[in-house]
């Protein structure tokens, strides 16, 4: 095998009146290691997808070894060479690794014969700079294991240009380093090409020869990773940015701490460690932002909270009392929680705008006069009241908030959750994918709440976000918090290279 | 029966030959939801297979003489209904349990209508090997009188096991259960793939009717299946989807519905009714051990839906 060169000129791509790509180009040299950075939604995930053929690009032209190609499916992809590692396994889990990797060839005899292909694979696996076992069920390989047999599997399709979606994401530092370094060895014997999507600035200076920056759906530039320090790339990830822009907030000391975290460990769909030996105090009357790339912990930090998810160690303190998340205690210390797809972890989306309103309060007074019966009309009056001071577009109460537009979706449960003048508000990427005038008025609604003395919980994976409205930052990275500082005395870089794990 | 001779032997005796006999319906009906949701398809629908094939068997036997033309036949109705299940899930938003409940019903159903006519006439029957012969204890040679669809089920179970793991057709049926992404991805149909899967194992169902009603009992009463069909599906849950143990968990099902008549042979005639329920006991407790809210199963079809 011989690594190709790709270049990819002019690439652009819209998602409705949002840009995800504007005009990229990129140029991969033959036997690179090749790394993408960005931020969520910089646009390097649909870059790659463009150049496999799983998005059709408004425009763009793709150069393989210098030559024209088009790319139009992914199996025309395939066909060339070009072969995609994702962040979630393709592997089939159920079966074996020889089972997998014979059944991808996709050219079965009627009856295998078992002995000779696992002869040809433990021969193939000779040839190779690592192995996985031949015979166990991928499922009972461990997360690095699993991860190092969906490269193999490329390699053993012939694949020579490997474009690698966030690879390390799912493993320990000793298996990324194992994983890379073997990957590293093969684009320096020249025989294939690497493109790599990270957000890792450790990985990107040891591993990789060039960078290229995305920055929302623009390029920002490709330079050799010897010309870039940490400070720079930073920059270029994230930008100069304005630290405060106008939200009307007012000056106010913060009161007494409402949440206390205390060495809380949350443990992910598959048993791994998401959230790790976390300690957080939020005080009344403050915003605490926290930041981060998505799958550091803060999906199942905030599910914790929400009581969605069961916590392995560590304990909760809201009002210095224990806190496991059940309804009464939420409605004791008047906790409400907007977290991020709403009508998937905040609505019963066939219920109505009214019934989704009441899910809250529908056993109180006046939805309910004993807690048993319920009673539509009150019901009905307060969520018209909600709907106009939140100025929900709805057809009505009674229409199922399934047909909702997602900003609407958002301002409906923000106005439940924010009716109750909680003490604390936990809320997630409460802005993402909503056109700019929801944005603000879901931020002010949020400012607000902090003004009037409640202790915010802000995760965002949109930095501006978080620099706009919180009193204090924090960063999170691999379950833990790799940074906590002042937002009056924040410095972007210190941010942006805590986001990478520096 | 006589079972002072041999003694308290008689009961674990009785269980066996029970688990030999009882247990056939259960191999078939369990291999073919086996097969059938080792592609990605449930069909709780066996049951009204199982009652189809036992009729439609009974019949032909009764009309033509030949049980085991009957046993073909009530392969081809398995065949069709299973087919037929299929063919509705593949609908646009069909649900597959929905399905098979309303195709159990009316598989029931339409076997008790078309069957009114059979319930009374004695059919051929399939007869038995006896291989009990080296014995000279009468009750080791009763036991030891074998249908050969008891060991056809055993052969079965063995060969789809094998074809499962070997054969380019097991392979694509079992991607086409664990990721359907992989599957498109090599060019294999989903749909078709199923739909032979869901088929095939609708014909097994219908075999596991005909032994019902040419066997063992060996009439045709509308009382025939009592579950039998459904107690299979759990039984496949508990076999992990693998055929070989779904023929183990076959025999122990077929054991735990011998325990009651082999109680009351040794003259144990207390709490019948109780011992006979043990079947169904088996089956929740089975369900409450191995199931969990926390986790899915292991070995479970990744796009089977009920499991999800």
């Amino acid at each position: 095998m011989t690594a190709p060169s790709l270049e990819l000129i002019g690439f652009t791509k819209r998602f409705g009146a949002m840009a995800a790509l504007d005009d990229v180009s990129v140029k991969i040299e033959a036997g690179a290691f090749h790394a993408l950075l960005g931020e969520n939604g910089a646009g390097k995930s649909t870059l790659v997808k463009c150049a496999m053929g799983y998005y059709a690009a408004d425009q763009g032209q793709i150069l393989l070894n210098d030559r024209e190609v088009e790319i139009a499916h992914p199996r025309q992809a395939h066909e060339l060479g070009l072969g995609m590692v994702y962040q979630h396994f393709t592997l089939v889990p159920n079966m074996t690794v020889l089972e997998n990797f014979v059944l991808s060839r996709g050219d079965l005899p009627a009856v295998i014969d078992w002995a000779a292909e696992r002869r040809a694979l433990n021969a193939y696996f000779e040839t190779t700079p690592f192995t996985v076992p031949v015979d166990v069920a991928v499922a009972d390989l461990a997360a690095g294991q699993k991860q190092k047999g969906e490269i193999l599997r490329q390699l053993y399709l012939k694949r020579n240009l490997l474009i690698l979606d966030e690879p390390t994401s799912v493993l320990t530092p000793d298996e990324a380093d194992e994983v890379l370094t073997t990957l590293k060895k093969l684009t320096d014997d020249g025989q294939i090409t690497i493109v790599t999507i990270t957000h890792k600035f450790r990985e990107v200076n040891t591993y990789c020869d060039a960078v290229t920056v995305l920055r929302r759906g623009q390029l920002i530039g490709t330079k050799p990773t010897s010309e870039l320090d940490n400070d720079m790339m930073a920059e270029m990830m994230v930008g100069r940015r304005e630290t405060r822009t106008v939200v009307e907030r007012e000056i106010r000391a913060p009161g007494k701490a409402v949440l206390k975290l205390e060495g809380l460990s949350v443990a992910d769909n598959v048993g791994q460690l998401a959230v790790e030996d976390l300690a957080l105090e939020i005080r009344a009357g403050e915003i605490v932002g926290v930041a981060g790339v998505s799958g550091n912990g803060q999906r199942e930090l905030v599910e914790t909270l929400a009581g969605q998810r069961d916590h392995e160690a560590g304990r909760m303190l809201v009002h210095g009392e224990v806190y496991t998340a059940t309804r009464p205690e939420m409605v004791r210390h008047r906790i409400a929680c907007l977290p991020e797809e709403p009508l998937r972890n905040a609505c019963v989306a066939d219920m109505s705008v009214a019934e989704n309103m009441a899910l809250r309060s529908f056993d109180q007074s006046p939805s309910s006069p004993d807690g048993i019966r319920l009673r539509r009309g009150p019901m009905r009056e307060t969520a018209r009241k909600l709907i106009e001071a939140y100025k929900v577009k709805t057809p009505g109460p009674d229409a199922a908030i399934r047909g909702l537009s997602g900003g609407n979706v958002q301002r409906a449960v923000l106005a439940r959750e924010l009716s109750s003048e909680g003490d604390l508000l936990i809320v997630a990427n409460p802005c993402f994918g909503l056109d700019f005038a929801a944005v603000a008025e879901i931020r002010a609604r949020i400012v607000q709440a902090r003004n009037r003395g409640a202790a915010v919980l802000l995760v965002s994976e949109d930095l501006d976000e978080i620099l706009q409205l919180s009193d204090r930052i924090v960063v999170m990275f691999d379950g833990r918090l790799a940074l906590q500082t002042d937002a009056a005395s924040a410095d972007v870089g210190a941010i942006g290279r805590a986001m990478a794990g520096h | 029966m006589d079972g002072s001779d041999i003694g308290l032997w008689g009961v674990p005796l009785a269980m066996l030959a029970g688990a030999i006999r009882v247990s056939t319906p259960f191999i078939f009906v369990s291999l073919g939801e086996c097969l059938t949701e080792r592609s990605g398809r449930i069909n709780l629908g066996l049951e009204g297979t199982l009652m189809m094939g036992a009729m439609s068997a009974y019949g032909t036997a009764l009309l033509s003489g030949s049980p085991w033309l009957g046993v073909l036949v009530a392969a081809g109705v398995g065949l069709m209904l299973g087919a037929l299940h299929a063919a509705l899930c593949q609908l646009p938003r069909v649900n597959d349990i929905a399905t098979g409940i309303g195709l159990m019903l009316f598989g029931t159903g339409l076997a008790f209508f078309l069957g009114k006519p059979y319930i009374q006439p004695k059919a051929p029957n399939l007869g038995a090997l006896d291989l009990g012969g080296w014995s000279s204890i009468p009750q080791v040679q009763q036991a030891l009188q074998v249908n050969p669809l008891f060991i056809v089920g055993i052969v079965l179970a063995f060969a789809l096991a094998w074809a499962l793991k070997n054969t380019r057709w097991g392979l694509i049926v079992r991607l086409a259960g664990e990721s359907v992404d992989a599957a498109l991805a090599i060019g294999a149909s989903v749909a078709r793939v199923r739909l032979l899967a869901t088929a095939v194992g609708g014909a097994f169902a219908g075999i596991g009717g005909a032994f019902l009603s040419l066997y063992y009992p060996g009439s045709w009463n509308e009382g025939l299946s009592s579950g039998q069909g459904l107690m299979a599906v759990a039984l496949v849950i508990f076999a992990r989807w693998d055929p070989i143990r779904c023929l183990w968990a076959s025999l122990l099902f077929g054991a735990a519905g011998a325990i009651s008549p082999a109680l009351q042979s040794v003259g144990v005639t207390q709490g019948y009714y109780l011992f006979s329920a043990a079947p169904y006991v088996l089956t929740l407790a089975l369900m409450i051990a191995t199931c969990s809210p926390a986790r899915s199963l292991r070995g479970a079809p990744a796009e089977l839906g009920a499991v999800k």
